[in-house]
């Protein structure tokens, strides 16, 4: 059994320990916003933050997040209304939609180390996020208006 | 030319048979099409039409909900279908819903494919609205006590002088019981263009909340008591492979595994899986990883892309074969005599869906009815095939839609329902069958490595006298839905999805093109639909040739398509939906031209290239024109595409900002099948499973990207997937303009550019 902290409340997972984050995070405690893609690590729509850390759950152990605290597109923001899902939904950036819960969770990383973020960051931080769709146009002006936000906040 | 109006790609929808019904039913109002069955055969019996297609609602508080039968995958197609209606009907937006329906049979064909669902359903969905207008008209002034014609209805209220009545109120209090005929639908008028206050304006796309939240519900999300999960052992061929042995010894040992078993389809779709069920996805996957299948394999197992490929050339050579969709006399001579022509051959290799979420479905018994919970783009093709599968009639299967994770024509094929279906009915329980990226990989229908050769003839001056267009691939509809194939003149069929383009509107003086079936793909694999399916390789030759020969011609490449595109013959343009013909091409094109800087100096090793298309079928051009502007890098053969400019006519745009997302994303599905995509087949099985080795666009790839639409009130035309299909050879184009290297195959490799760089010099 693993203990952690869920979007602000401790659950505990029955699960393996060798687990991948993910599927505890949604077979086990029924939150399924965060996405399958790969399994390898590659396409990032499965990330979540560990401790304010963008990680990709697909391939985390579940007993690697024991104690920590374990943020998902569910938790970001209580009411759903972080400035990068407010820019998301002003610049309607998804199409379907799979991969974006990923994107913002990245993004929002990107955020907290770049606050002003160049394209070369955004390119580098968000590379291991696949939109298949290819929103990219759409999300790098979203970044940068949620950005523009934080920063006169 | 071939007529597509034989093709019936809209006939599924049009009214023209069906008479329009609205009836109270329960607490509010229905308003929808009765089958064309009964209207046609029952007309005289008012009491037996009161079973309509029910297409929207309205409810005594006044808010319209929209039945939608197109799948959501990122089109925001509910929004722009819901506006189509709300426009005619003058509903109030806010008031307004979209739900979007299961599989039954009373919706008609049920397909989300061919970037047609917009222009389908708007002659369709515009009459709808309109016929509950002027019913919603009727009853308000026999409730506000005025005749109708001293009405107008705006914001889901009819009013009259200074008094009003909403609609919910007319719906709560009035006697809705209006029936049209279907010539008096037919001649109900819909709104001129300026009149419009939805269509050509932006909203928030409906759908688009839940997708930044966490909440939207995708098939992977479906969930139901009692199921058990399941992971399939995909054989090493799509068919012909034979269970040998199963030994899960190995699997026992993983806390919740259930057992493994060899699926028995009598559909023969996925013939000898085998299905390894646990408790929990987790341990599935494990235990799957630990279960040894022995099969035998089929002939493909020795089959590689090029032996593909090389049947293609074998296809090509031989002149007897294939279906000719144009055969105009005059071809051969004017090739032979011809004082200057040219001959070209072009290829694409495999190319793979990669849906970021994998193909899986929940399927289980309930009350008699098998209910398969599944993302799906084509319900009416894979509910007989369900049928077969399980034993049953497909009145007692129901696919439940959910949001897709990414379709982009792979879930045309239906066939991942199929598994799960046999799965749940062989263990009598629930099952949430779901494929790890490399099952759903190897269980894909990709898009057909293809072949093509290409001839034309012309005069001094330029003028163009023969065209000759050769085109060998995998038919998906061969394959899947052979009763959607056309017939050549010739009287032999063809995959229209598999040629079109080749159909160009250019006039070339004597054409032929023959499509031809590549036997020996369609054995190795089950070819599919992938976004603008053959539009994206035909295009591909089409334009690299036109460049090529304009270059011969000694013609510059704008001006040498400008002047085939004149409009003449068959080339002048059709109504409904190819009004204008060729000259609207030429506009776009023009239009492109002037807006890319077309002609003007570049820096060294930077190009500009151009192409133009139609978009996918003749019957419903939407006009492209694309430019790129690379830079090539001589010393390793990178091409860096630094931006990709696009003019667009689709007639009649409903929601302008999905429109310019779709083109947006088909633009880069364009530029990543153009540079990076593109697998092999290797042995019978995609050497790429995963994306370490599959290279996918990512955010650094992603040039400028400029997209225009060209104004217009013409028809709506699609908008998915034509702008894939100008990229490639704008880029190819380009990288010649840019060093002097022509390259013929995609993706384009730097080695490929290296190689051609070498022979030029």
């Amino acid at each position: 059994m693993t203990t952690f902290n869920l979007n602000g409340r401790p659950v505990s997972a029955h699960s393996p320990d060798d687990a991948p984050l993910l599927w505890v995070i949604r077979d086990e405690l029924g939150l399924t916003g965060t996405k399958f893609g790969c399994g390898i690590g590659f396409c990032g729509a499965c990330t979540v933050h560990v401790e304010g850390r963008a990680t990709r759950s697909c391939i985390t152990p579940v007993s690697a997040v024991a104690g920590a605290k374990v943020t998902t597109i569910e938790g970001l923001d209580p009411a759903g209304k972080h400035p990068l899902q407010t820019a998301w939904l002003e610049l309607q950036v998804p199409q379907c939609g799979y991969c974006q819960s990923g994107q913002i969770m990245q993004a929002a990383t990107l955020l907290k180390d770049y606050p002003n973020p160049t394209d070369r960051d955004i390119n580098a931080v968000m590379a291991g996020s696949v939109c298949r769709c290819m929103t990219y146009v759409r999300i790098r002006k979203a970044i940068k208006l949620a950005a523009a936000r934080m920063r006169e906040e | 030319m071939v007529s597509l109006s034989a093709h019936g790609l809209r006939s599924s929808v049009e009214p023209s048979r069906r008479g329009f019904l609205i009836t109270m039913m329960g607490a509010g109002v229905m308003l929808g099409y009765a089958r064309s069955s009964l209207a046609a055969e029952r007309a005289g019996s008012a009491s037996e039409l009161f079973e309509p297609t029910i297409w929207y609602g309205i409810d005594p508080s006044g808010m319209v909900t929209i039945n939608i039968i197109r799948a959501e995958m990122g089109q925001h197609v509910g929004t722009s279908l819901g506006r189509i209606v709300a426009e005619e009907l003058e509903a109030d937006w806010n008031k307004v819903k979209i739900v979007t329906v299961d599989s039954d049979s009373k919706w008609g064909t049920m397909i989300t494919g061919g970037s047609w669902s917009v222009w389908q359903s708007f002659p369709v969905l515009s009459r709808a609205g309109a016929a509950g207008r002027v019913a919603l008209v009727e009853e308000g002034a026999r409730l506000l006590g005025v005749a109708p014609r001293m009405c107008t209805a705006r914001d889901g209220a009819v009013k009259a002088g200074g008094r009003s009545i909403l609609y919910g109120d007319i719906v709560a209090r009035g006697d809705l019981r209006r029936t049209f005929t279907p010539e008096q639908l037919t001649s109900i008028p819909i709104k001129a263009p300026d009149k419009r206050r939805l269509i050509g304006r932006d909203t928030l796309a409906l759908d688009v909340p839940s997708k930044v939240d966490g909440k939207a519900r995708y098939g992977i999300d479906a969930v139901v008591e009692g199921m058990v999960y399941a992971r399939p052992k995909v054989p090493p061929t799509r068919y012909e492979s034979k269970v040998i042995s199963i030994d899960d010894s190995a699997a026992k040992r993983i806390p919740g595994y259930l057992k493994s078993l060899a699926l028995e389809d009598p559909s023969g779709t996925v013939p000898d899986w085998v299905m390894v069920f646990a408790d929990s996805f987790i341990a599935a996957n494990r235990a799957a990883d630990l279960v040894k299948v022995a099969w035998s394999s089929g002939e493909a197992s020795s089959v590689s892309e090029r032996d593909i490929q090389n049947r293609a050339a074998e296809l090509i050579a031989d002149h007897n074969g294939g279906s000719l969709l144009v055969d105009d006399p005059g071809v051969d001579a004017a090739l032979a005599s011809a004082k200057h022509k040219i001959e070209r051959t072009y290829t694409t290799s495999t190319v793979m869906h990669f849906a970021l979420e994998p193909v899986n479905a929940l399927a289980f018994e309930k009350d008699g009815v098998f209910e398969i919970h599944t993302g799906n783009q084509w319900q009416t093709l894979i509910l007989p095939v369900l049928a077969q599968a399980l034993g049953r009639s497909p009145d007692k299967i129901v696919l439940r839609s959910y949001l897709i994770g990414g379709g982009f024509g792979r879930r045309l094929d239906g066939d991942y329902a199929v598994p799960a279906a046999l799965a749940a009915k062989a263990i009598g329980r629930p099952v949430k069958m779901i494929c790890t990226r490399p099952d759903d990989v190897r269980f894909d229908c990709p898009r057909s490595p293809s072949t093509q050769s290409l001839r034309m003839a012309w005069e001094d001056g330029g003028r163009v006298t023969a065209m000759d267009h050769h085109a060998a691939a995998g038919w998906p509809t061969a394959v899947m839905a052979p009763f959607f194939m056309l017939k050549g003149v010739n009287g032999v069929p063809y995959d229209i999805f598999s040629i079109s383009g080749a159909d160009h509107w250019y006039t070339v003086g004597a054409q032929r093109v023959r499509a031809l079936r590549n036997d020996l793909a369609e054995r190795t694999f089950r070819p599919g639909y992938l976004r603008s399916v053959g539009a994206g390789w035909i295009n591909w030759a089409l334009e690299s040739f036109m460049d090529e020969a304009a270059l011969v011609a000694g013609v510059d490449p704008v001006e040498f398509r400008l002047r085939m595109l004149d409009g003449a013959g068959r080339n002048s343009g059709s109504s409904p939906s190819a009004v204008g013909g060729a000259r609207r091409q030429a506009a776009v094109l023009a239009r492109l031209a002037q807006k890319a800087g077309w002609g003007k100096p570049m820096p060294k090793d930077v190009g500009l290239g151009i192409a133009t298309t139609f978009g996918q079928e003749r019957v419903m051009p939407t006009w492209l024109a694309c430019a790129a502007r690379v830079r090539v890098d001589r010393s390793n053969g990178h091409v860096a595409v630094e931006k990709l400019t696009i003019v667009v006519d689709a007639g009649t745009i409903i929601h302008p900002d999905s429109a310019e997302a779709q083109v947006e994303g088909a633009l880069l599905w364009g530029l990543g099948m153009a540079l990076h995509e593109g697998s092999e087949f290797v042995n019978g099985q995609p050497k790429d499973t995963n994306m370490d080795t599959y290279r996918l666009l990512r955010m650094a790839d992603v040039p400028e990207v400029e997209v225009e639409f060209l104004p217009s009130t013409e028809a709506p035309v699609g908008l998915g997937e034509p702008a894939t299909t100008g990229v490639a050879p704008a880029i190819g184009n380009a990288i010649f303009n840019a060093c002097g290297a022509r390259v013929r195959h995609l993706p384009i490799r730097p080695e490929a550019v290296l190689q051609a760089l070498a022979h030029g010099a």
